[in-house]
C-alpha cells in the first residue's frame, strides 16, 4: 500500500478544488466564448473590434503571465480604487482578491477567447438556408438561435470544445502559483516534506487522467446527441 | 369577398445589390385562390422578388401589405429596415415559403420539422400540432417517413415534407421558390402533383418556376420578368399562347 503520510485527505480536497475550478472556468469560458463569437460576427464595428482585441491579447500572452497580471495586478488596481474612494469620499472599503475567484476569472477569460474562435467557426458552418427557413417561418432571432443555430452549431463545436476543455483542465495547475491549494500545490508540498515526489506526482497524474477520461466519454456522448440527423441512415 | 382583406399586395418594389438595380419597381396583388407564377431567365430577379415578399430580402423601396396590414419601415444606416420586427414575424407566419433546397431542419425528424413553427411560433398545443402534422404527412404521401431525418430522405420526399411544413402554418399565401429545380427529373412529378392539388383546392400561391407546362396548367396569372421589370403579365393562355414581347417569345421558344 502506498504511504501518503497523512496527505490523502488534503490531496482529495485539492482534486476537488481542481475539478470545481475547471468546471466553473469552463462555464465562464463558454458564456464569454458565445458573446465573443457573436461580437465578432456582428455588423457593429465596435463589437467586432472589441471581440478581436480580446482574442488577440489573450491568445498572444502566456497564460501564466496573464494569471499573475490579473491576480497581483488586479489586487493593486482594486486597492488603488478603494484608496481613492477613501481619500475622496471617506468610504472605507477593503476588497481582497480571493484566489479561487481570481483563478476562475483568469482561466475563464483565457479560454473564453479560444472558445470564441471555436464557436465562431461552428456558427459559420451552419448552412444559411437552415437559418433562413427559421426566419421565413416567423421565428425571431432568439427562437432561431435556441431552436436552430445553437443545436446545429454545437455539432461543429464539440471537437474544438472538448479540445479546449482538456487544455483548460491542465491549465488549472497554474493556479498553484497564486497560492490556491489545488492538487498540484498539495502534491508539491507533500513531495517536499516527505521527499517522495514520485509517489505524489504519479497520483496527481492519475487523477488528471481520470478526469480527462471521464470527460472524453461525456463529450463523445454529447457529440452523438448533436450528430443526430446527420449522415448515418436508419 | 369584400370583407376579407386581400392576402398579399406588393407595390413598386425596388431592390439594389451594390450598384446593380435588380428589381425596378415591381407590383402584384394576390387575391384569395390566385396562383401567380413568376417566370424569367436566371438573373431576371424573380427569386429576389419572391424573397422580398416575406422580407428575407429587404426591398429598398416599395410597399408590402399582408392581409390588409401595411408593413412599416424605417431608415437605418444599413438601409431601409422594418420598423417593427414583431409585425414582420406576424406577417411571415401568414406566408409560408418552400425553398429550392428544401431547407428542412437537419437536426429534427420530419414530424418535428412540421410541428416546430406551429408550436413555437403560433403557440399551438403540441398534441394538436402532431395530429395536424400526421394528416398533412398523409396528404403528401409521407406517413411512413414521420420519424426520418431529412438526410435519410430523397430530395422529392424532402420537398414534399417541406410543403407539409408550410401547410402546417395554415398560411394565407404559399411562396414557392423554384421548388423542383434541385430535384432529379424522376422526382419532380410527385412534387408537382402535390402542388397541383393545392392549387385545385383554392390555395393562394405565388411561385417561381422553370416548369412551363405546369405553370400553364395551374396558374391564374403569369408574370414574365426581364432584368427586374415586368415585361409581360396576364392569364397563362395569353402569356404562353400569344406572347407580345420579342423577349418573351424568345424565352418561350424551344431551346436547341
Amino acid at each position: 500500500m502506498i504511504d501518503l503520510h497523512g496527505y490523502g485527505p488534503r490531496l482529495l480536497e485539492g482534486a476537488l478544488i481542481t475539478t470545481e475550478l475547471a468546471v466553473l472556468s469552463l462555464a465562464l469560458a463558454i458564456v464569454l466564448g458565445l458573446i465573443t463569437a457573436s461580437a465578432k460576427m456582428s455588423r457593429s464595428r465596435l463589437a467586432h473590434a472589441v471581440g478581436t482585441l480580446y482574442t488577440t491579447i489573450i491568445r498572444g500572452v502566456p497564460d501564466l503571465v496573464l494569471m499573475m497580471l490579473l491576480f497581483f495586478g488586479g489586487q493593486i488596481g482594486i486597492n488603488t480604487i478603494t484608496d481613492a474612494l477613501y481619500a475622496h469620499f471617506g468610504w472605507d472599503i477593503f476588497i481582497n482578491v480571493n484566489e479561487f475567484v481570481a483563478g476562475v476569472l483568469t482561466i475563464g477569460l483565457i479560454f473564453g477567447a479560444y472558445m470564441g474562435e471555436t464557436f465562431r467557426g461552428a456558427f459559420l458552418a451552419v448552412e444559411s438556408g437552415q437559418i433562413e427557413a427559421g426566419r421565413a417561418y416567423g421565428m425571431g432571432p432568439w427562437l432561431v438561435f435556441r431552436r436552430i443555430r445553437f443545436p446545429q452549431m454545437m455539432r461543429h463545436a464539440i471537437p474544438g470544445l472538448s479540445n479546449n476543455w482538456m487544455v483548460l483542465l491542465k491549465t488549472t495547475a497554474l493556479v498553484s502559483v497564486i497560492g490556491l491549494s489545488d492538487m498540484v500545490r498539495v502534491a508539491a508540498e507533500a513531495s517536499k516534506a516527505t521527499r517522495e515526489p514520485f509517489t505524489f506526482m504519479i497520483i496527481v497524474a492519475a487523477i488528471y487522467l481520470l478526469i480527462a477520461s471521464v470527460s472524453e466519454w461525456a463529450f463523445a456522448r454529447l457529440q452523438k446527441r448533436y450528430d443526430v440527423g446527420y449522415g448515418e441512415t436508419k | 369577398m369584400a370583407d376579407t382583406p386581400i392576402p398579399l399586395q406588393v407595390r413598386n418594389i425596388k431592390k439594389r445589390f451594390g450598384d446593380t438595380e435588380v428589381l425596378k419597381g415591381l407590383s402584384l396583388e394576390a387575391h384569395q385562390g390566385d396562383v401567380i407564377t413568376l417566370i424569367g431567365a436566371s438573373g431576371s430577379g424573380k427569386s429576389t422578388f419572391l424573397r422580398c415578399m416575406n422580407l428575407l430580402e429587404q426591398p429598398d423601396e416599395g410597399e408590402l401589405i399582408v392581409h390588409g396590414e401595411a408593413i412599416r419601415f424605417k431608415e437605418t444606416k444599413h438601409g431601409r429596415e422594418p420598423a417593427d420586427w414583431k409585425q414582420v414575424v406576424r406577417m411571415r407566419a401568414r406566408l409560408s415559403m418552400v425553398f429550392q433546397n428544401f431547407n428542412l431542419w437537419a437536426h429534427m425528424t420530419l414530424l418535428e420539422n412540421i410541428i416546430e413553427a406551429p408550436v413555437h411560433v403560433l403557440g399551438k398545443p403540441r398534441q394538436e400540432a402532431i395530429a395536424h402534422a400526421r394528416e398533412l404527412l398523409e396528404r403528401v404521401g409521407l406517413t411512413e417517413r414521420a420519424d426520418a431525418y431529412p438526410a435519410q430522405m430523397s430530395g422529392g420526399q424532402q420537398q414534399r415534407g417541406a410543403i407539409a411544413r408550410a401547410l402546417a402554418m395554415d398560411p394565407e399565401v404559399m411562396l414557392f421558390d423554384e421548388p423542383t429545380s434541385a430535384l432529379d427529373p424522376e422526382l419532380v412529378g410527385d412534387v408537382l402533383k402535390v402542388m397541383r392539388d393545392l392549387a385545385d383546392e383554392g390555395r393562394t400561391m405565388i411561385l417561381v418556376t422553370h416548369e412551363m407546362a405546369f405553370a400553364r396548367d395551374v396558374s391564374s396569372q403569369v408574370i414574365y420578368l426581364h432584368q427586374g421589370v415586368i415585361e409581360e403579365a396576364g392569364p397563362p393562355e395569353a402569356v404562353f399562347g400569344t406572347p407580345r414581347s420579342e423577349r418573351l417569345k424568345q424565352f418561350l421558344a424551344p431551346k436547341h
